[in-house]
């Protein structure tokens, strides 16, 4: 019975990854750049919550929607002050502007919030579940971020398969030139995937903080670069990779932690990303170019 | 060809002299006791980071691959150097002889480090290969981190759980205490010592460059498929590039190991922001420039503590000066904008040149 309900806790997690790693997907797949600053869009989200629910008193769902549209906001904002200039320019240095707003967000956070962790209230209202007799618990935060990745993956794949500007994406995605001249405006579908990508950060913040609730001004890195790898994993650009690659690292990570060492479980789940990359240097679900986003 | 020589010679010249001046000048501060407090713990821990800066732009400028792992080769070479020179202590009483021995183990050590990874890293490109290597230097610091080495009368014993494991006799002790790290080592790295090292880093790396190698290497950079069809053994080449590289962090390490009375394996000194923050130095000293690595370690390591009085704001004013400068340096319009300028400059200055070609 424990090792379902490691399991389960692990795809939990690994539903937070996939979510998040759709974000670092979208935007590699359509601006080809590696957005470091992801996981602190997360963090920036956590704590737009924790200031409308804790400290201002607010419903839950008020403070999503706040934290939703705070962070779509900052990370257009973002790629307009300080990625869309550097359009043409070596990766390199849109990978080093990335960073810089990563310390950036994080800085800034440290100076409102202090570096003090912060009690995350669960904004989850759900009740857990109880089953073989109360051998297995299932928290409420568990079966909703499980529901919510699943919702999540399904409009996403509606939405860019069946709206135009899903369709530019897919375009951007596969030709930026190419796009351009059938006359879809590059930056406006960018920027788009930028707010997507960022709205679906606030909802994996609020998540995680929900899961794990601690909150400090570093709270998004780790799993931000996590879910970089899960990403990277399932074939970066590609939404079932996105997911493929968060649940499987969430359970590798959950399941080693509980039976191998704790401290060892985030140097399993990057030997199993360079396993991976080594037998299929572009990830699992990788070479499937028309589901490229 | 004698003249592209010469050239060569006195840009590596300057950059020498460059290095030894700052050398000559601290020295004088020193003296006459013009160096804060501050200043003063700064100094090798600037020479660590120019030494990392180099070696990285070995990776990163001359060889053209991206590595986010810098701080894994370095966490090899402290904590091979720390170890190397805690079990010394019984035969080799002499601090120096024993540090100067966990330099070479500790180089060593990394440089072998360095192939191993290497070679499986460097058949992927681009930013997968950028994404393994920062796995990587994850991975060396969790394992350091679970690892347990003592030494007793029977010799050395190893453990990934804890120090009772080990199995020790009664005057046993623990060398390596898994998040602890290792304790006690001297601290025998001082300001005259890091500059030798970033000299000799210096030496090592300039003359590579300058070399029928590291040409060699130049040309994978700029173009893989010709460099191969005129008989450039690529792996070869790829992988001297990165052991060296990797070498020349570990040696960065042993000094850093040797700056400190405890060496631990946190991921504030050796995780991968670490890694990230030399790559800063490196983009920002300008890809492939050696020189240009050094100054910026040195302003960049310094520029924080010199912004102390700002308290709470330095950290922000740095990722606001990096955000800067980058936008500035290459955005494709701040380019435009700045040719435009110094054409006028120049314009101004000959007089008769025609307003428009």
């Amino acid at each position: 019975m424990s090792f379902l309900s490691y399991l389960i806790s692990g795809i939990s997690l690994g539903s937070i990854y996939a979510i998040i790693a759709l974000g670092y997907t979208m935007v590699y797949g359509i601006a080809r750049m590696l957005n470091f600053a992801h996981g602190d869009i997360i963090m920036v989200g956590g704590f737009a919550i924790f200031t409308m629910v804790s400290t201002l008193g607010m419903a839950p769902l008020v403070g999503i929607v706040t934290a939703v549209a705070v962070c779509t906001l900052l990370g257009v904002t973002i790629e307009f002050v300080a990625y869309r200039p550097l359009r043409g320019a070596s990766s390199l240095a849109v990978l080093i502007t990335a960073i810089g707003v990563s310390y950036l967000l994080q800085n800034l956070a440290l100076l409102i919030f202090g570096s003090n962790a912060r009690q995350f209230t669960s904004v989850v209202m759900v009740p857990g579940l109880a089953l073989a007799g109360g051998r297995l618990t299932i928290s409420g935060e568990t079966i909703v971020t499980i529901i919510v990745c699943v919702v999540i993956m399904v409009s996403l794949t509606a939405f860019i398969n069946k709206t135009r500007i899903g369709q530019a994406m897919l375009a951007v995605s596969e030709d930026r030139g190419a796009a351009t001249l059938m006359g879809i405006n590059v930056n406006k579908t960018i920027a788009i995937t930028f707010a997507i990508g960022s709205a679906l950060a606030a909802i994996a913040g609020a998540l995680l903080c929900s899961t794990y609730p601690s909150l400090t001004p570093y709270t998004g890195s780790m799993p931000g670069i996590k879910a970089f790898v899960a990403a990277v994993f399932g074939g970066i650009g590609s939404i079932p990779g996105a997911l493929l690659g968060g649940i499987i690292l969430g359970v590798v990570e959950n399941l080693s932690k509980a039976y191998i060492s704790s401290q060892l479980s985030d140097a399993i789940v990057f030997s199993l990303l360079i396993v991976i990359l080594l037998v299929r240097p572009t990830g699992i679900l990788g070479k499937k170019i028309n589901e490229k986003v | 060809m004698k003249v592209k020589k010469n050239k060569i010679l006195i840009q590596n010249g300057i950059t020498y002299a460059m290095v030894i001046l700052f050398w000559a000048v601290i020295q004088l501060l020193l003296a006459g006791g013009h160096v804060s407090s501050l200043l003063k713990g700064l100094l090798v821990p600037l020479c660590i980071y120019a030494i990392l800066a180099v070696s990285l732009n070995l990776t990163v400028g001359i060889l053209g691959e991206l590595s986010l792992g810098h701080a894994g080769f370095m966490c090899v070479g402290a904590f091979t150097g720390a170890f190397v020179t805690r079990c010394m202590e019984a035969s080799l009483p002499s601090v120096g002889a024993r540090f100067f021995l966990a330099l070479l183990v500790g180089s060593a050590v990394a440089g072998v480090f360095g192939i191993l990874i290497g070679i499986p890293v460097l058949r992927l490109k681009g930013d997968y290969l950028a994404i393994v290597t920062l796995a990587f230097g994850e991975i060396i610091k969790n394992l350091i981190n679970v690892m347990f080495i003592g030494r007793d009368s029977r010799g050395f014993h190893f453990s990934i759980k804890d120090t009772l494991s080990l199995g020790l006799e009664a005057d046993g002790e623990v060398i390596v205490k898994g998040a602890q790290g290792i304790t006690g080592t001297p601290r025998a790295a001082t300001f005259t010592i890091g500059i030798l090292l970033l000299l000799l880093t210096l030496v090592i790396v300039l003359n590579l460059i300058n070399s029928r190698t590291g040409r060699a290497i130049m040309s994978i950079r700029d173009n893989r498929i010709a460099a191969e069809s005129i008989g450039i053994n690529i792996t070869k080449y790829k992988l001297m590039a990165f052991s060296i590289s990797a070498a020349l962090a570990g040696m960065a390490g042993v000094l850093y190991a040797h700056s400190l009375a405890t060496l631990a394996a946190t991921s504030a000194n050796f995780g991968y922001n670490k890694s990230i923050m030399i790559l800063v130095f490196v983009v920002l000293g300008g890809l492939g420039n050696i020189r240009g690595s050094v100054i910026a370690a040195i302003v960049l390591t310094a520029l924080p503590e010199l912004l102390r009085g700002l308290n709470d704001y330095r950290m922000l004013i740095y990722a606001i000066v990096l955000i800067a400068m980058m936008l500035f340096n290459s955005s494709p319009k701040a380019i435009e904008l700045r040719s435009v300028v110094m054409d006028k400059i120049r314009r101004g200055q000959s007089g008769s040149a025609p307003k428009e070609v």
